[in-house]
């Protein structure tokens, strides 16, 4: 930006530089350059005076040297022709006796990023190499990369990469670490600098003699080293060991980067060297720069994906200071969802509830929908907080807690009632669009429960002509649709007028096809409006474990300690709460021991061992499965696992004509399982995951029929991997008599029956003392017979050993 | 790899521009102060992105110190502690750190600039041994005057005034002293939340042990800790009372093979700040913590809400406090409160509050459309304090030597002070 009277300044300095008065006196020429640069950091432009600080460039005062250097790289490509002229300056201040007037010519020649200099250069970066003084060694080899990529087409000059490569050995670690970083830059195409063994080992070996920023480089190149043999790996963990728990930050992060990087292969060393970091890293988040606080909670956040339970005890490390900028609020909010336990979670609520009154309303907000997420496990405690706050009849707090229980109630279906009762009156202190939105969705898909649901809609509808945002008023035509198929009498009427509305004089293309889907729909009759308006829901009792299989460090580690994992701020993956208890304490030694892929061969020996004859399965199976282990990657959502679930029970009918289809199978099985009723979700959970295989979803204990669904991936040493998914269903012995009955009994009262039935059926299981039953389904893709009866018999001896467990 | 570095003030003027690797041409600086500046929200996030360029920022002393790099796979550890690092530096060698003297100070901050990265790559960032190519003198803004060390004893005799170090003598450029002077602060911050029924929810002491050395050459200096100072849960040293940490880090300089047995710190300490030692304590403090609160929030008929609050200090006596409690007539003529609309919320003001003693304050708010609810929102009441010449911890240093060969008589200097990170008393 220029100044005001920018032209009269130059013309002003060009006449003081000029000056043989000023020249003389070194104290008024300094001044005059200062000016000269003082100007130039502000914004004028001054490269008229070029040929003038050419001049000043010749002086004894280094600091006038200093000065010019930096005009003269600022404007050195506007004038290649005039730095011709310094380069004479340059080469003769190479010569000095003083080092730093060497190394301070030598960068600054470097630094003109002029190619027409180049070969004006060479000469004196050559001598460079071998100065006698340290700092100018240094700034010669990275000379050496400047003018690589000065002429990046230039041929590589073979001796002086074997020079550079030779300056590895120098006594001065920065020019050590300068060469390593030149020869990255000039060797670019060939993959950078060559790491083999014994460059590793000299640099490992160094490593302690330079400062932190030099550890960093050598242990970012060294990611790119492989070990030859177990041995040396362990080798360097050791030497690195004590650098993994740094004070310094970065080189914690480095060597962790390191660590992750080298052990790619072995899951259980890569853990515990994230237990390790723990410390630093918690130390990190407490650190008194803000920024530095925020990038250790990122990387917390990536740690927390591999291990759950990692910060487990110092969840209160994680509460927000109360003048923390909101970015780190929200960042700490994340984490704290993930550290939920039983034991913390009314602390850890207490303090989430505190942040929904912050004045900031995006903080507000984050502090609501975290409670959300906490809701899955905890959905009571959470929605009693999250009801309470739509007392306050704050705008943004209501929106926030409107929108958050939509997403709850899609989640927890039983939560729904207390939604529902939540619902009323809330629509007056909701202004926003996606505020109303999720109201209109709550409403639809709960409108026969909202007493109030019409006259809320009314006022909508009223409101309509007014309305700005696309996204409700296609909300509204949808709600109101289905809630005209729930309460016609009440909703009829103000139907008619919206789809006029929308049809006749709504201006958006969107909103009208809509209204005219729907008229149309309903000219087809109630019943096609309802088969397409009420699609197949999912099962109120059934809930959806939110626990998320611990996922394998490297589908992150590749972003460790890189810009990505700060800049997701916006769009984060949706981090999960869990609430299972074997993340209550946090123990590290299961954790660290479980490998990622369990050959199951250790189980059947305790099979065999512990419980004889307890299915047929164990003894044939032990001879067919001996490689097969089971993994839980890559991991399958609760969507996908719906959509291949049902798609397999569609197929089933046609399933039965072609039973020899190549890619598919389906296994029905009893497995005796007598811990049912008492067994808790979260124990059989944990012990399945102790054999890899991930459950998905459980109908709560203590309900009939008892559901769980779970998949895992077989890997079979001959025949690959294949996918399989299952149901364990226990509809209990007495509904299996109540069928019974249900079938002979032609027009009894049901009810009445089932009832009785279920009472005596129970106490009839008390007194025979027999064993119960569990129907598995499975299903496999593609098929293979072998795979399948190996996972059938973990499965059996997961049942079993839980059973014995828990009598 | 750095690709630039540029330091702008908080109204967007440019202050410093260096450019490492021609990668991107200047006008960078302004699109960075847009995307700045465009952000909703208290602070903006740290990284942001334009096109390939990526820039991170500190704040410091009121100012952005932003890089910018070409590489998204460069380390965010490494930038953000560099910069920091860049900007103590600064504050080092221009005394402190403020628009004013980053402007008047530009060739001395080009000069280390230069030194300190070359073509992106961070070179050195060790005062030890860019004083030797560092040639330009700070420009101080304020003139050192002999006023600002008006309650030191002469000659360093043991006054009751010299104990208190003078507040402002730290903060001059390092090369302009003529003394040679030694600061060593042990600084802690608090974070507290009391919970509403008085309970301690949670209590964190981050502390460190500073020094700041004018000597442009220092020779060894020994730090003695308290004797019965111990680290981590199970060991105990001594018969007083223990003074215990969880966890405990050092620089990297410092010489621990007296730490084991007698607790004293070696160390070669370079010209200008840096942090020695590093401690934390978490949930379990050796005393109560220093603040209480005892409040009473009530609708009267007129529908106002009154807030009654009574704070006590607990500290031992004749220790004073300089608090501000933000959040809530009032007992004292010094005092002051204010309502801040902004913030929604009072400061309630206390410039002197006498350990073992109590202050309370009678707040009355009209609140249109008072609910039931409306006193859920009320609080909590953040104290923001400092407390010189203590340590929450109660870790005290011993001694403080400097090995006999120092060539000129120095000045010794121990300063204690807590902060309030983060104290929190919830309603």
């Amino acid at each position: 930006m220029p100044y005001l009277g920018s032209e009269d300044a130059v013309r002003e300095l060009r006449r003081a530089l000029s000056n043989p008065n000023v020249q003389s006196d070194q104290l008024r020429y300094r001044n005059t350059v200062l000016k000269a640069i003082r100007a130039m950091s502000q914004g004028v432009d001054v490269s008229d005076l070029f040929s003038e600080m050419v001049k000043a460039c010749a002086t004894v005062d280094i600091v006038q040297k200093k000065l010019v250097y930096v005009f003269l790289c600022s404007y050195a490509t506007l004038n290649p022709e005039l730095s011709l002229l310094v380069i004479n300056t340059l080469r003769k201040d190479c010569q000095d006796p003083n080092p730093m007037v060497r190394s301070l010519a030598l960068r600054n020649m470097t630094n003109l990023r002029l190619p027409s200099l180049v070969e004006y250069v060479e000469q004196p970066l050559a001598a460079g190499l071998r100065d006698r003084a340290a700092c100018v060694r240094r700034v010669a080899v990275l000379g050496w990369a400047k003018l690589h990529n000065l002429q990046p087409d230039a041929e590589i000059d073979a001796a002086v990469v074997n020079e550079l490569y030779g300056l590895l050995r120098d006594p001065d670690p920065v020019v050590m670490v300068n060469c390593l970083r030149a020869l990255e830059e000039i060797l670019k195409k060939e993959g950078g600098v060559a790491i083999n063994k014994p460059i590793t080992h000299h640099l490992l070996n160094r490593l302690k003699e330079s400062d932190v920023w030099g550890q960093c480089e050598v242990l970012r190149i060294l990611q790119r080293y492989h070990p030859q043999s177990e041995d040396e790996l362990f080798d360097i963990l050791s030497l690195l060991d004590a650098s993994l728990v740094s004070p310094h930050p970065p080189v914690m992060a480095a060597t962790l980067g390191l660590f992750l990087g080298l052990c790619s292969g072995l899951p259980a060393v890569s853990l515990a060297a994230l237990e390790r970091v723990r410390g630093p890293l918690l130390a990190a988040c407490g650190s008194t720069s803000r920024e530095t606080r925020f990038t250790a909670l990122c990387h917390i956040q990536l740690l927390l994906r591999s291990l759950p339970g990692l910060m487990g005890a110092h969840y209160k490390r994680f509460f927000c200071g109360y003048a923390e900028p909101a970015y780190i609020k929200q960042r700490k909010m994340q984490v704290l969802v993930e550290l939920v336990n039983d034991e913390n979670v009314a602390m850890l609520l207490d303090e989430l509830k505190g942040y929904c009154t912050d004045v900031n309303p995006e903080t507000a907000q984050a502090a609501i929908s975290a409670i959300g997420r906490i809701g899955r496990s905890y959905s009571d405690r959470c929605l009693e907080i999250l009801t309470g706050l739509l007392g306050l009849k704050q705008e943004h707090i209501t929106s926030a807690v409107v929108q958050t229980m939509c997403d709850l109630v899609w989640v927890c279906p039983q939560c729904s009632d207390t939604v529902c009762s939540a619902l009323e009156g809330c629509e007056e202190m909701l202004q926003d669009s996606q505020g109303r939105q999720a109201l209109l969705w709550l409403l639809a898909a709960y409108g026969e429960r909202v007493s109030s649901a019409p006259y809320t809609l009314e006022g909508f509808i009223d409101r309509v002509r007014s309305e700005a945002s696309l996204g409700v008023k296609m909300e509204l035509l949808t709600t109101t649709m289905r809630l005209f198929l729930c309460r016609p009498s009440e909703t009829q009427d103000m139907l008619g007028r919206l789809l006029h509305y929308c049809i006749e004089e709504e201006m958006d293309m969107c909103v009208r096809d809509q209204a005219l889907l729907y008229y149309r729909l309903l000219h087809c009759g109630i019943e096609e409006t309802h088969k397409v308006l009420h699609g197949q829901r999912s099962d109120p009792s059934l809930g959806v474990l939110i626990g998320r299989p611990a996922e394998p460090i490297n589908q992150w580690a590749y972003s460790f300690n890189t810009l990505e994992p700060l800049r997701q701020a916006g769009v984060e993956t949706e981090p999960a709460s869990r609430g299972s208890p074997e993340h209550v304490t946090f123990d590290p030694k299961p954790n660290t021991d479980l490998s990622d892929t369990l050959n199951c061969s250790q189980i059947e020996k305790v099979n065999l061992a512990g419980s004889d004859g307890a299915s047929g399965f164990t003894c044939s199976s032990a001879k067919v499965l001996a490689p097969l282990s089971l993994s839980l990657s890559p991991a399958l959502s609760p969507e996908e696992f719906e959509h291949l679930w049902m798609q397999r029970h569609a197929e089933q009918g046609a399933e039965k004509l072609e039973e020899e289809e190549e890619d598919y199978v389906c296994l029905e099985e009893r497995i005796q399982f007598p811990a049912i009723p008492p067994c808790s979700p979260q124990s059989l959970q944990a012990a399945m995951q102790l054999v890899n295989i991930q459950t998905l979803a459980f109908t709560p204990p203590h309900t009939l029929p008892w559901r769980v669904y779970l998949y895992t991936h077989t890997h079979h040493a001959h025949y690959g991997s294949t996918l399989v998914i299952g149901e364990l269903l226990y509809i209990g012995e007495a509904s299996r008599r109540v069928a019974a009955v249900k079938k002979g009994m032609e027009d009894g009262d049901v009810v009445e029956g089932e009832q009785e039935a279920g009472l005596s059926g129970r106490a009839l299981v008390r007194k025979d003392g027999r064993e119960e039953e569990v129907e598995v389904t499975l299903k496999q893709q593609p098929r293979d017979d072998n795979a399948l009866k190996g996972f059938l018999s973990i499965l059996t001896t997961v049942l079993h050993t839980l059973s014995s467990e828990s009598s | 790899m750095i690709s630039q570095v540029f330091i702008l003030s908080s109204q967007g003027d440019h202050l410093i521009y260096k450019d490492f690797r021609g990668e991107a041409g200047s006008d960078v600086v302004s699109v960075f102060y847009e995307k700045v500046t465009a952000l909703t929200g208290d602070q903006p996030p740290v990284v942001m992105s334009h096109g390939d360029l990526h820039f991170v920022h500190v704040r410091q002393g009121g100012l952005y110190w932003v890089a910018t790099t070409t590489s998204p796979g460069s380390s965010p550890f490494t930038i953000i502690e560099f910069l920091n690092r860049f900007s103590a530096l600064v504050k080092d060698y221009c005394g402190s750190l403020s628009e004013k003297s980053v402007q008047m100070n530009f060739a001395l901050i080009y000069e280390l600039l230069d030194e300190v990265v070359d073509y992106g790559y961070i070179q050195t960032t060790s005062s030890d041994v860019l004083k030797n190519f560092i040639q330009t003198e700070a420009v101080s803004s304020k003139p050192f005057s002999l006023f600002d060390l008006s309650n030191v004893g002469f000659f360093g005799a043991e006054t009751q005034q010299s104990k208190v170090a003078p507040s402002s003598a730290a903060s001059r450029p390092i090369q302009s002293s003529r003394e040679s002077e030694i600061f060593l602060d042990v600084i802690e911050r608090m974070s507290v939340v009391i919970g509403s029924k008085g309970v301690v929810l949670k209590a964190d002491v981050e502390g460190e042990v500073r020094v700041k050395c004018f000597m442009p050459s220092c020779s060894e200096m020994r730090i003695g800790l308290n004797e019965e100072f111990s680290i981590g849960k199970s060991q105990l040293r001594g018969y007083g009372a223990a003074v215990r940490v969880d966890e405990c880090r050092f620089h990297q300089n410092v010489h621990l093979d007296e730490f084991h047995s007698n607790r004293v710190l070696r160390l070669c300490p370079s010209q200008g700040e840096q942090t020695v030692m590093q401690y934390q304590l978490s949930d379990d403090l050796p005393s109560a913590p220093p603040f209480r609160l005892f409040p009473t929030i009530e609708r009267d008929s007129g529908g106002r809400l009154l807030m009654y609050l009574k704070l006590r200090c607990d500290l031992p006596s004749k220790r004073f406090v300089v608090i501000s409690a933000l959040s809530q007539e009032l007992s004292s003529p010094d005092q002051s409160a204010e309502l801040k609309l902004q913030n929604r919320a009072i400061d309630w003001k206390i410039p002197r509050f006498i350990g073992g003693t109590q202050l309370s304050a009678l707040f009355k708010l009209e609140v249109s459309g008072l609910s039931p609810s409306s006193l859920m929102e009320v609080g909590p009441v953040v104290l923001v304090f400092e407390l010189p010449q203590l340590t929450v911890s109660g870790l005290q240093i011993r001694f403080l030597r400097l090995s006999p060969v120092q060539p000129a008589p120095s000045q010794r200097w121990i300063r204690y002070v807590t902060h309030s990170d983060s104290y929190i008393l919830r309603l």
